[in-house]
C-alpha cells in the first residue's frame, strides 16, 4: 500500500508521510504534533485515544492511518473556536471532572460522539457508551455530571 | 550508524533490593497528625520507595537572583530539624547536611509584582499545585491566578524526598504559608518605609499594600523594584488561622484545567525537542532472565538506527517510532531464564520464607499484656487468614522520559513521583555527578505511589548518549505492567476475642509481607501482639497508594466484623463500644449517619457493611451497600457513603474529588484486581485481561467531610481508599454470609 499523505484534520488538510498500517494515534502525535491524542493501552480498551472519524468515536491506536483517507478526523484540539470552549470542555472544568487529566480528551471526544448521536443521554446511556474509557484517578462519576450538564446547556437549558 | 557496546552500565532502581533500600526510622506514635515538627519522624515504610538526598540546597543569594533576576525572595530554613541533626551524620533523609542552612520553600516576588513559589513536590491529579496556590494567595491577599508555582524541577527547586506518603499539605503547605506570611510582612515593611509610616496602620489586599490614613497605596511591583533582598523565617513563622481563610478553604477549580481540557499540556511522553529519536528497550523473554547472547547486527543495518547493548541493557533509538519497532524486532537476543514462582503457590511462599527478606522485621511489633490472659477471658474467638494480591498501579500515561544531552550535562523530562530521587539514579547508571544532572517533572498522568523509580529515564539517557541526540521512552501499557512494581502481596493471620460484656479482650495479628502501614489497632484492646514479617517477594514490589493500610484495614475490619457478629452485636455499636479515638468515632458515627445505618432494613438481595480507620494522620469510615444478582451471582456495589476528616480542609470540591476517586480505585482492589502470573511471565499484562473500575462499577457516591479548622490540614489522596475493601467485604457478609477474606474478593462470580 502507498504511503498516506494527506489528511483531513480539524477542518483543514494537513500533510503527512507515513506507512498506511501505521496506527492514526501515532501519525497525530508524531507527525502534526497533537499531542491531546493519548496512549493508554494500544489495543483500544482504555480510550485514552479517542478521536471523531466522520462524527463517530474511535480508537486512534487501532485505526491503521491508511483506512482514514479522505475522512474527516477531529482531535481534542479541534472542538475549541475562537478560544471559545466546546460546552464540554467547560462542563468538564465546572464539574471538576478529572484529577492527572490524562484521560479527559479521551473522554470529551467520546462524550462529543455520544451527544452527536443521542442529544439528552440518560446516565445509564453514557455508562453504556462511555464503559470503554478508563479513569484510573476514578472521576467517573463527575464525568457523568459533566456530559449531563453539557447535554442541557446544548439543548437550549441549563447553566 | 552504530551505537557504543560498553559494559558496566547497571540499571539502577531496577531491583528488589533497591526498592527495599531505606534507613531504619524511629518508631513514630500511633496517632501522629502534628505538622511539621514532627516530620524528621515520618516513616517511610519499607515500600515506600525511599533513598537518600546526596545534596541539599544551601542559601546563597547569588544563586537565587542568578535565577530568578531581582525582587524580593523568601526562603523557609528548616532550623529546628536542622538543629536536630548531630554533625557528621551526613545527609541523610534531607532534614539536615553539612549545608550551612536548608532550605524548605522559597517564595519569589519580582520586580514586577508577580509572585512565584518553587517547590520540589510533583502534581499528579492530586491538585496540590492549586491547593498550594490557595495557600499562598490567602497569605499574600491575593486571588489564586496571581499566584504561579514552580514544581519539581531539580535545579529550580528546593530539595524535597518526593511526593508520597501524603506529606504535601502538612508539610509543603505549612512550609508555603509561613514563606507567603513572611513575605507580606516583609511588604508591609518596604511600605513602611515608603510611606514613612506605622506598620500597623497598614493594610494588605489586591496585590498592594494600602495606607487607608493617606490614601496611598503601593503595588508588590512597586515595593519589589530595584530589589535584591532576601529574607529567612524559621519553621515557627505565625500564619493565617484556618478560621480566618478566605482563599484557602475555598473550592477553587483546577489551576491548569483549560489545558487539560483542550489538549494542550504536555506530559512527560508529550514532550518534544529537536532532533529527537525514538528509543525502545528489548526486554528479557521473562523476568529475572539473564542476558545470554544478543546480536546487533540487523538493527544496526536499519539506517539511522541506533543500536545499544550495554551490561544487561538493550536498547535502540530511531527517527521514527516505526524505524525504532522495526530495529527492535531484529535485536536477536537470547535469555537465560531462572526458575520463577508461580502466582499459585504465592502465599504459602511467602510465609515460608518469612525472615528471610532484610530488615524491618520486628520494627513495627506491638507487645500489650498477655494475648493468653487475654483469649483465657474472651467468650468467643474468631481467628482467621486473610491474603491480599499483587496489583497494578496501572496509571493511564505509562512511564515516558525525553533525555537530552549537552556537552556533559543531562536533562531528563519525566514522570515520577522522587525528582530529586530519579537524578540520583541517573547520576549512578550514567556514572555523572548529580549537579551536572537536571530533573523535569511536567504536571503528570498520574502515579497512586507507581512511580517512585526512574526506569524510563535512564533508559532515554543511555540511549541519548549513544545517539547524541535527545531520546525519548514511552513505556508500552505491557511495559508499564510488566517491568513496573507492584502494591506488596501478602497474608495476614488474626486472632480476637471478645468477653461477655462486647469489650475486646484479644488481637493478636501477623501481617506477612504486605507492610506495616497502619498495622496497630485504633481499638482499646487490653493484651495485644502485632507483628509484620518481612518476606522474599517473588515479584518486583513498592509503594501504592495508602501502602498497606489498604491491607491492614481489609483484616483489621472485616475480622472487627466478624468479631461483632460471634457476639451479636451491630457492626458499628461494637466499634464504637472498643473505641476511645474521638476522630475516628466521630467519622464512624458521621458515615453511619449520611448512609442511614441500623435505620433501614436491605432487600433480600442486599448487604450493608461499614469500616472505618486511621493513617497519615486522617480518619475515615465508609459504609457500602452492595446488591447480589441472584442468577448470575455477581455483585455489585450500589452505594458507597464516606465520611472522611483530615483536619483543616484545604479545598473542599478537590477534597472530594480525592475521597471519590480513592473510593473507585479501592473497589478494583477489593473486587476484581490481580497480577497473575507464572514461570516468570506476567499473565494479564494488558487493560484487556486487568480489570481495573469502569462506569459501571461505579457506585453512587456520597461524601461526608468533617472540617477540623481547630486541627492543621492533613495530606488526603492515600487515607480514603482503605475502608473500602472492608466495607464492602463486610457488606458481602450480610448479604450472603459470604466470610470473603481474599482481596481481590470476587474476582468472578460468587459462590451459590
Amino acid at each position: 500500500m502507498p504511503n498516506v499523505t494527506e489528511l483531513r484534520v480539524n477542518g483543514s488538510d494537513a500533510r503527512v508521510n507515513a506507512d498506511a498500517k501505521r496506527s492514526l494515534l501515532s501519525v497525530l502525535r508524531d507527525h502534526l504534533d497533537l499531542i491531546g491524542t493519548k496512549y493508554g493501552c494500544g489495543e483500544g480498551r482504555c480510550g485514552a485515544c479517542t478521536v471523531l472519524i466522520d462524527g463517530k468515536a474511535v480508537r486512534s491506536c487501532v485505526t491503521a492511518v491508511g483506512d482514514c483517507d479522505g475522512k474527516q478526523i477531529t482531535t481534542i484540539e479541534g472542538l475549541e473556536h475562537d478560544g471559545k470552549l466546546h460546552p464540554l470542555q467547560e462542563a468538564f472544568l465546572d464539574a471538576g471532572a478529572m484529577q492527572c487529566g490524562y484521560c479527559s480528551p479521551g473522554m470529551i471526544m467520546a462524550a462529543v460522539a455520544l451527544l452527536g448521536r443521542t442529544p439528552d443521554p440518560t446516565p445509564q446511556d453514557i455508562t453504556r457508551s462511555m464503559e470503554g474509557n478508563i479513569c484510573r484517578c476514578g472521576t467517573y462519576a463527575r464525568i457523568v455530571t459533566a456530559i449531563q450538564q453539557a447535554a442541557a446547556r446544548m439543548n437550549g437549558g441549563g447553566r | 550508524m552504530n551505537g557504543d557496546q560498553g559494559s558496566g552500565f547497571r540499571i539502577h532502581g531496577a531491583s528488589d533490593g533497591d526498592l527495599a533500600r531505606s534507613a531504619p526510622p524511629a518508631p513514630a506514635p500511633l496517632f501522629d497528625s502534628s505538622p511539621e515538627a514532627k516530620s524528621p519522624a515520618l516513616e517511610p515504610e519499607r515500600y515506600e520507595l525511599y533513598e537518600e538526598p546526596r545534596y541539599t540546597f544551601a542559601i546563597d543569594r547569588r544563586d537565587f537572583f542568578r535565577v530568578v533576576g531581582g525582587g524580593i525572595v523568601v526562603c523557609l530554613v528548616l532550623r529546628d530539624t536542622f538543629a536536630a541533626q548531630p554533625p557528621g551524620r551526613g545527609r541523610g533523609r534531607g532534614f539536615g547536611g553539612n549545608a550551612p542552612q536548608e532550605i524548605g520553600a522559597w517564595l519569589h516576588i519580582d520586580e514586577d509584582g508577580r509572585v512565584t513559589v518553587y517547590t520540589g513536590k510533583v502534581e499528579l491529579g492530586q491538585n496540590i499545585r492549586t491547593s498550594l496556590s490557595q495557600v499562598v494567595a490567602e497569605e499574600l491577599r491575593l486571588p489564586v491566578s496571581a499566584v504561579a508555582v514552580v514544581m519539581a524541577d531539580t535545579d529550580r527547586t528546593p530539595f524535597d524526598m518526593g511526593t508520597f506518603g501524603s506529606r504535601t499539605t502538612p508539610d509543603m503547605a505549612n512550609r508555603l504559608r509561613k514563606v507567603a506570611a513572611a513575605a507580606r510582612e516583609l511588604l508591609i515593611d518596604l511600605a513602611a518605609e515608603h510611606a514613612k509610616a506605622d506598620r500597623a496602620s497598614l493594610a494588605v489586599a489586591d496585590g498592594k499594600v494600602t495606607h487607608p490614613p493617606s490614601g496611598r497605596a503601593f503595588a508588590f511591583g512597586e515595593l519589589t523594584r530595584g530589589k535584591k533582598l532576601t529574607s529567612t523565617v524559621g519553621t515557627d513563622a505565625a500564619v493565617t488561622p484556618a478560621a480566618e481563610w478566605k482563599v484557602a478553604g475555598t473550592s477553587v477549580p483546577k489551576v491548569d484545567g483549560r489545558a487539560i481540557v483542550t489538549g494542550k499540556h504536555r506530559y512527560a511522553s508529550d514532550v518534544k525537542r529537536p532532533g529527537m529519536l525514538y528509543g525502545k528497550v528489548v526486554r528479557p523473554a521473562t523476568l529475572n532472565a539473564t542476558l545470554d547472547s544478543v546480536n546487533l547486527d540487523e538493527a544496526r543495518k536499519i539506517p539511522e538506527v541506533i543500536a545499544v547493548r550495554d551490561g544487561e541493557f538493550i536498547g535502540v533509538a530511531a527517527p521514527s517510532a516505526a524505524l525504532a519497532e522495526q530495529a527492535c524486532a531484529a535485536v536477536r537476543a537470547e535469555w537465560k531464564p531462572t526458575p520463577q514462582p508461580s502466582g499459585k503457590d504465592l502465599f504459602d511462599d511467602l510465609k515460608k520464607s518469612r525472615g528471610e527478606a532484610q530488615g524491618f522485621e520486628g520494627r513495627s511489633n506491638y507487645n500489650q499484656g498477655s494475648i493468653d490472659d487475654g483469649l483465657a477471658a474472651a467468650e468467643h474467638k474468631v481467628e482467621a487468614t486473610y491474603t491480599v494480591a499483587y496489583i497494578a498501579h496501572a496509571p493511564l500515561e505509562p512511564r515516558a522520559a525525553l533525555a537530552e544531552w549537552q556537552d556533559d550535562r543531562l536533562t531528563v523530562w519525566t514522570g515520577t513521583q522522587r525528582p530529586f530521587g530519579v537524578r540520583g539514579e541517573l547520576a549512578r547508571a550514567l556514572g555523572v555527578p548529580e549537579e551536572r544532572v537536571r530533573v523535569i517533572v511536567p504536571d503528570t498522568g498520574s502515579g497512586y505511589g507507581g512511580k517512585h523509580s526512574g526506569e524510563a529515564a535512564i533508559e532515554a539517557a543511555r540511549l541519548a548518549r549513544a545517539a547524541g541526540k535527545p531520546v525519548r521512552v514511552v513505556w508500552t501499557r505491557g511495559e508499564e505492567f510488566t517491568w513496573a512494581y507492584f502494591r506488596p502481596a501478602g497474608v495476614i493471620d488474626v486472632t480476637g476475642g471478645v468477653g461477655k460484656d462486647g469489650t475486646l479482650t484479644a488481637w493478636e495479628f501477623h501481617n506477612f509481607n504486605s507492610g506495616a502501614s497502619a498495622i496497630r489497632t485504633p481499638y482499646d484492646v487490653p493484651h495485644q501482639r502485632i507483628a509484620f514479617h518481612a518476606a522474599r517477594s517473588p515479584l518486583r514490589q513498592g509503594s501504592y497508594r495508602g501502602l498497606a493500610a489498604t491491607a491492614n484495614h481489609f483484616a483489621r475490619e472485616r475480622h472487627m466484623d466478624e468479631l461483632a457478629h460471634a457476639a451479636g452485636i451491630d457492626p458499628l455499636e461494637f466499634r464504637l463500644k472498643n473505641l476511645k479515638e474521638p476522630r475516628l468515632r466521630a467519622v464512624l458515627e458521621a458515615a453511619a449517619d449520611g448512609f442511614g445505618w441500623g435505620k433501614a432494613e436491605p432487600a433480600a438481595d442486599q448487604g450493608f457493611g461499614i469500616a472505618g480507620g486511621t493513617e497519615k494522620g486522617s480518619y475515615v469510615a465508609s459504609c457500602a451497600a452492595v446488591t447480589i444478582d441472584q442468577a448470575s451471582r455477581r455483585v455489585r456495589v450500589a452505594r458507597v457513603v464516606t465520611a472522611f476528616e483530615c483536619g483543616a480542609i484545604v479545598n473542599p470540591d478537590h477534597l472530594k474529588n480525592q475521597v471519590e476517586g480513592a473510593v473507585v480505585m479501592g473497589l478494583g482492589g477489593a473486587l476484581f484486581e490481580a497480577i497473575q502470573f507464572d514461570d516468570g511471565k506476567i499473565l494479564n499484562a494488558a487493560f484487556s485481561r486487568y480489570r481495573v473500575p469502569r462506569f459501571s462499577d461505579t457506585p453512587v457516591l456520597e461524601t461526608v467531610l468533617v472540617d477540623r479548622k481547630d486541627l492543621a490540614p492533613a495530606g488526603a489522596g492515600e487515607t480514603p481508599i482503605v475502608a473500602v475493601a472492608p466495607a464492602v467485604g463486610n457488606a458481602i457478609f450480610h448479604a450472603t454470609g459470604h466470610r470473603l477474606r481474599s482481596l481481590p474478593m470476587v474476582p468472578g462470580v460468587l459462590p451459590a
